[in-house]
């Protein structure tokens, strides 16, 4: 059992995601940055579909009341356990007794705490995710607040002390392992994301769609887990468009009356109406999820077959990061070697 | 993707990397929703389609990238329209009970000014036309539905609320339906319904399906 301590709003039990229900109206949900999220889990051994704490405002404290093993992803959140610092991106046991916390993170939005075994909470309608808006799954329905005593599942694994291995590892985060191909470097607090063109993009007129390119978009504070909103200058079709309510899925970027472009994210609506500019990318789509308040989008267009080859790179980095840590935990010091220098050459070290 | 000339060939558009978008370029009616429904069920059945989503006229199709290629689908979306026939689909009939107006009908009064008829005469027209649920959406156990009469049509409040009580019976433009959970919405508010329409522990989990046959009935109207 783990207990919550301190938590602030926003901190709520996700796994990959509730799917196959949209067309009965069941938002996806699950983790925000679903790759932080499984590579907590491949790092501790876990199923990918483990439940993991999406953390989004800290301080966040847990109490263990259990020896386990934990992993820290996404975001860096300066985070300790007792009073030694933990790593993010990293894996390490804990006993009975210790206190993990997490502070304001100095990169990225949202970290991932998960667990060995992951944190056992029902299953409804597939998944463990939380549905905040409709209040079902998760822990009791709800965002997580101090008091709450979660459940670990079963590890699925001996415990490293069992053989020749550690618990104590780390992996090379997406940001530097995961080649960026296409998008504009060194722009201080922009995020580039790449973008598909959707159904009502030849609706805009030439002037709008070049001005959607070229604008660095301010995130409001208006923003969250349903969907980002957006302060530039307006992005307005040459005519009025009617369009049907149609699927959506997390990165469609819609494009209001008001011209202010707004992107849907996991606990969108399973559909809507407003007219598709395009949609951000899969693999783009950690990039969107880390993105802070206040800070900027740039949006850059891509092709589907740019889109695909971007999502094999992640799941090339997934096999990569499986393979380390298997290597970590059975203890061949060798064989850790080898995984490291493939890792350099995926990153273009 | 390429234009294409003939007005009874469907639209079809990217959604991210693992999704199309398939529209019917004909009207918003029943005969082209039997359409809709008949090729979500067919396209259910293809292999590397992980979701298919119906909607309004349109359907969403959720495919692994890794094992078919988009050129392919687009093509096989094309061939699957043109030959597909409308779906028998008889759905069930659902009375849903209403209180019209009072605390959480609070747009009656204005939605019938707007129709230019009495409140009774507006509830009569309410509740004497014949529903067909075209799709479920939005939130949890949303239906779409076709049928309303054309003479309470009333346009969306150019301020939505921030806040829609679950249950709200409510009217936005040419469509009713039932609000099924809290969410801001621009419907007029003509009543509501304790109907449930959804519950994750039950199997199925919605109360409606696309088919189903919807009569509203007035248990009351509230002043």
């Amino acid at each position: 059992m783990m207990e919550i301590l301190s938590c602030a709003a926003l901190t709520s039990v996700q796994d990959l995601g509730r799917y196959g229900f949209r067309r009965i109206g069941v938002t996806v949900a699950g983790a925000m940055d679903k790759l932080a999220l499984a590579v907590g889990n491949i790092l501790l051994g876990n199923q990918l579909s483990s439940a993991g704490i999406e953390i989004t405002i800290c301080p966040f404290r847990v109490r263990f009341h259990q020896d386990t093993s934990i992993a820290l992803t996404g975001a860096d959140c300066l985070a300790t356990l007792d009073d030694v610092p933990v790593l993010p991106w990293w894996t390490r046991s804990v006993r009975a007794g210790q206190v993990l916390t997490l502070h304001t993170p100095v990169h990225g939005a949202r970290a991932y705490l998960t667990v060995g075994g992951g944190i056992d909470v029902p299953v409804v309608m597939g998944s463990r995710s939380t549905d905040l808006k409709a209040n079902f799954g998760g822990y009791r329905g709800r965002a997580l607040k101090k008091g709450d005593i979660l459940n670990i599942g079963a590890s699925l694994r001996p415990a490293a002390s069992a053989s020749a291995g550690t618990d104590d590892f780390g992996v090379e985060p997406p940001a530097s392992a995961l080649p960026s191909n296409g998008l504009p470097q060194n722009l201080p607090g922009v995020i580039s994301v790449r973008v598909l063109p959707g159904a009502e993009y030849e609706r805009f007129p030439e002037s709008a769609l070049e001005l959607f390119w070229r604008t660095d978009w301010v995130i409001t504070p208006n923003s969250n887990r349903v969907g980002y909103k957006f302060i530039g200058p307006p992005i307005l079709p040459s005519t009025d468009l009617e369009v049907f309510s149609h699927g959506l899925v997390p990165g469609v970027i819609q494009i209001p009356p008001s011209g202010q472009p707004m992107i849907q994210m996991v606990d969108c609506n399973s559909s809507g109406g407003y007219p598709n500019l395009g949609t951000v990318i899969e693999a783009d789509y950690w990039r969107l999820a880390q993105a802070r308040l206040s800070g900027a989008i740039r949006f850059v267009k891509t092709t589907h077959p740019e889109a695909v080859s971007a999502l094999a790179a992640e799941r090339d980095y997934l096999n990569t990061v499986t393979r380390m840590a298997n290597v970590f935990r059975a203890g061949k010091p060798g064989a850790v070697n080898s995984v490291r220098a493939s890792v350099r050459r995926r990153a273009g070290a | 993707m390429a234009e294409r000339q003939n007005a009874d060939l469907p639209r079809i558009s990217m959604v991210g990397t693992c999704a199309l978008l398939c529209e019917s370029t004909g009207p918003l009616d029943i005969e082209h929703q039997r359409r809709i429904w008949a090729l979500t069920e067919e396209v259910s059945k293809w292999k590397h389609v992980l979701e298919v989503m119906p909607c309004l006229n349109n359907l969403m199709v959720i495919f692994d990238p890794f094992e078919t290629t988009i050129e392919t689908l687009e093509q096989k979306l094309i061939d699957a329209w043109v030959n597909c026939e409308a779906s028998p689909v008889q759905g069930k009939l659902v009375e849903i009970p209403v209180v019209y107006g009072g605390e959480f009908g609070l747009d009656l009064q204005e939605s019938a000014e707007h129709a230019r008829v009495s409140i009774e005469q507006f509830v009569e027209i309410h509740t004497s036309a014949d529903y067909v649920v075209y799709a479920l959406g939005s939130h949890p156990g949303f239906a779409y539905m076709g049928g309303l009469d054309p003479r309470i049509f009333v346009p969306r409040r150019t301020e939505p609320r921030l806040l829609v009580k679950a249950g709200s019976v409510a009217i936005g433009g040419s469509q009713t339906g039932v609000i099924t959970w809290a969410t801001p919405s621009g419907w007029n508010l003509i009543g509501s319904s304790s109907l449930s329409f959804f519950d994750p522990d039950t199997e199925p989990p919605a109360l409606l399906e696309p088919g189903d046959r919807i009569r509203f009935r007035a248990e009351r109207i509230e002043r």
